[in-house]
This record gives structure tokens, C-alpha cells and sequence, in this order.
């Protein structure tokens, strides 16, 4: 009843991984490559609505609610402003200077160095300090965020000639 | 014509003077220019990977050098989702 046809449906299955796994790697590897966690978040979304139009809002609805959206969306928000404030209390801790909202307090330590052996900021993925675990929070942001408007709009049109009020 | 029309197309004719004016104005692409030479463009094409170690620019623009503006897009993300769920909550269930 609910959902489209078996061909949609295998086709949905073939191409769901495929579809998760580049997204992820746009967010992930944000600071190096074009992309960043608001294009790799609407890369998710947009596989995550895939399967909403093969399986049909009721089913997509059974497996995950929209109010466990909103908790991860409010998880990367979270996340995204505590890492702008933690770049006030970093750097006091650090130096004893005034630090700025925003701040990279990252980036000079040993996790995230600017010079790393292939070069300045080259290539590997444990650069640019918190920009990517900016690009984290934001993607993760980004992904509930559209989700949750696909998700909630589906499911609240499934019934045709719903009664108005 | 009536007076509505008659407003709409004053202003559109305003709108495109304006616009092709803008476009006669517009550098000439391609050339270095001394007069409005964009300093901001070379400051951040020579000193992202030194301040930031980001090889892409644009990130470390977006979360770096302007994370404010960042911040406001999360925040018109977040009103439109919240707008979007309140508006939907009552033919859910």
C-alpha cells in the first residue's frame, strides 16, 4: 500500500549507500576538497528523502520520528555554537590572552598542525583545527534539519482530502 | 492602463536602468585594475593555509574568517525547520 513499486524500491536499495557514503565524505572532508558540511548535509537529506518517496511516509515515519530530528538538529546547533565559545575559554586557558568568538584554538596544537610532512595543510584530514568538527556539527545540523521538513511534510499529506478546519 | 500597471512599470524601467548601468560599470574581466584592486581576495588567497592550514578556501572562509555569517545561516535553517514542524503538528496524528 504504502510506497512505490518493487523496481523503485530494489533501485532505492542499490543506490541509499551510495548516496550516504559520498555525503559523508563531502562533510568529512570539507576543509580539503569542494563541499562542506551544508552541501554534504543536502547530499544526506536528499538521500534520506529517496527513501521516503520509494517506502512512503508511514513506514519512513514507523522508523524514525521527527522528534529525534529535532534532537540531532539541536545537537549540531549545540555543537556549533559551544565550539565558537569554546574559542573564548581556549584560548584564556592557553596564553592568558583575550580570545574572540570563533576562535581557531585548534590549530596550532599537535592533533591539528598547520605543517604536517606532506606539506602546508596537505591532504590529510587532521587539519585546519576546528573547521572540521564545525563542518560536523553543521552537517549533522543540515541533515536533521531538511530531513525533518521532507519527513513532517510528507507525512502530514498522506491522507487525501484531509478535513479543514 | 491602470494605475497599478502604470506604478509596476515605472518601476521595473527604474529597476532595469539601474541594472544596466550597474553592468556598464562592472570591471573589465580578466585585467588587472589599479584603481579598485581587491585587496581582501589576495589577503585570503595568500594567508589560508598559513592561518588556517585549510587547503579549501571557501570552508575556511565560511567557518573561519566568517563564522558569523555562518551562524545566522544556521539560525534561518533552524527558524524554517521549527516554522515548518509547528505548522504541521496539528494533520499529524
Amino acid at each position: 500500500m504504502s510506497g512505490m513499486s518493487r523496481i523503485v524500491k530494489t533501485v532505492t536499495n542499490v543506490a541509499f549507500p551510495i548516496v550516504m557514503i559520498y555525503g559523508l565524505y563531502v562533510i568529512a572532508h570539507g576543509h580539503l576538497t569542494p563541499g562542506g558540511g551544508f552541501q554534504g548535509g543536502a547530499v544526506v537529506a536528499s538521500g534520506l528523502a529517496m527513501l521516503l518517496v520509494a517506502y512512503g511516509s508511514v513506514w519512513t515515519m514507523g522508523k524514525i520520528k521527527e522528534k529525534q530530528l529535532s534532537v540531532l538538529e539541536s545537537i549540531g546547533a549545540f555543537g556549533f555554537i559551544g565550539l565558537a565559545f569554546l574559542g573564548i575559554l581556549m584560548v584564556y586557558l592557553y596564553s592568558g590572552l583575550q580570545g574572540n568568538f570563533f576562535n581557531n584554538f585548534l590549530i596550532n596544537q599537535d592533533i591539528f598542525p598547520i605543517f604536517n610532512e606532506l606539506g602546508r595543510g596537505f591532504g590529510n584530514i587532521n587539519t585546519a583545527g576546528v573547521i572540521p568538527l564545525m563542518n560536523f556539527a553543521v552537517g549533522l545540523k543540515v541533515i536533521a534539519g531538511l530531513f525533518a521538513i521532507v519527513l513532517v511534510m510528507a507525512y502530514a499529506t498522506r491522507l487525501k482530502g484531509v478535513k479543514q478546519k | 492602463m491602470s494605475k497599478r500597471n502604470f506604478a509596476a512599470v515605472i518601476f521595473f524601467a527604474i529597476v532595469a536602468v539601474f541594472l544596466v548601468f550597474g553592468a556598464l560599470m562592472m570591471h573589465p574581466f580578466g585585467e588587472f585594475n589599479e584603481d579598485n584592486y581587491p585587496e581582501m581576495d589576495e589577503y585570503i588567497i595568500d594567508n589560508t593555509q598559513n592561518e588556517t592550514g585549510a587547503d579549501n578556501g571557501v570552508t575556511a572562509v565560511v567557518f573561519d574568517y566568517r563564522g558569523f555569517d555562518t551562524l545566522g545561516e544556521a539560525t534561518v535553517l533552524f527558524t524554517a525547520v521549527a516554522g515548518v514542524i509547528i505548522l504541521f503538528r496539528r494533520l499529524k496524528k
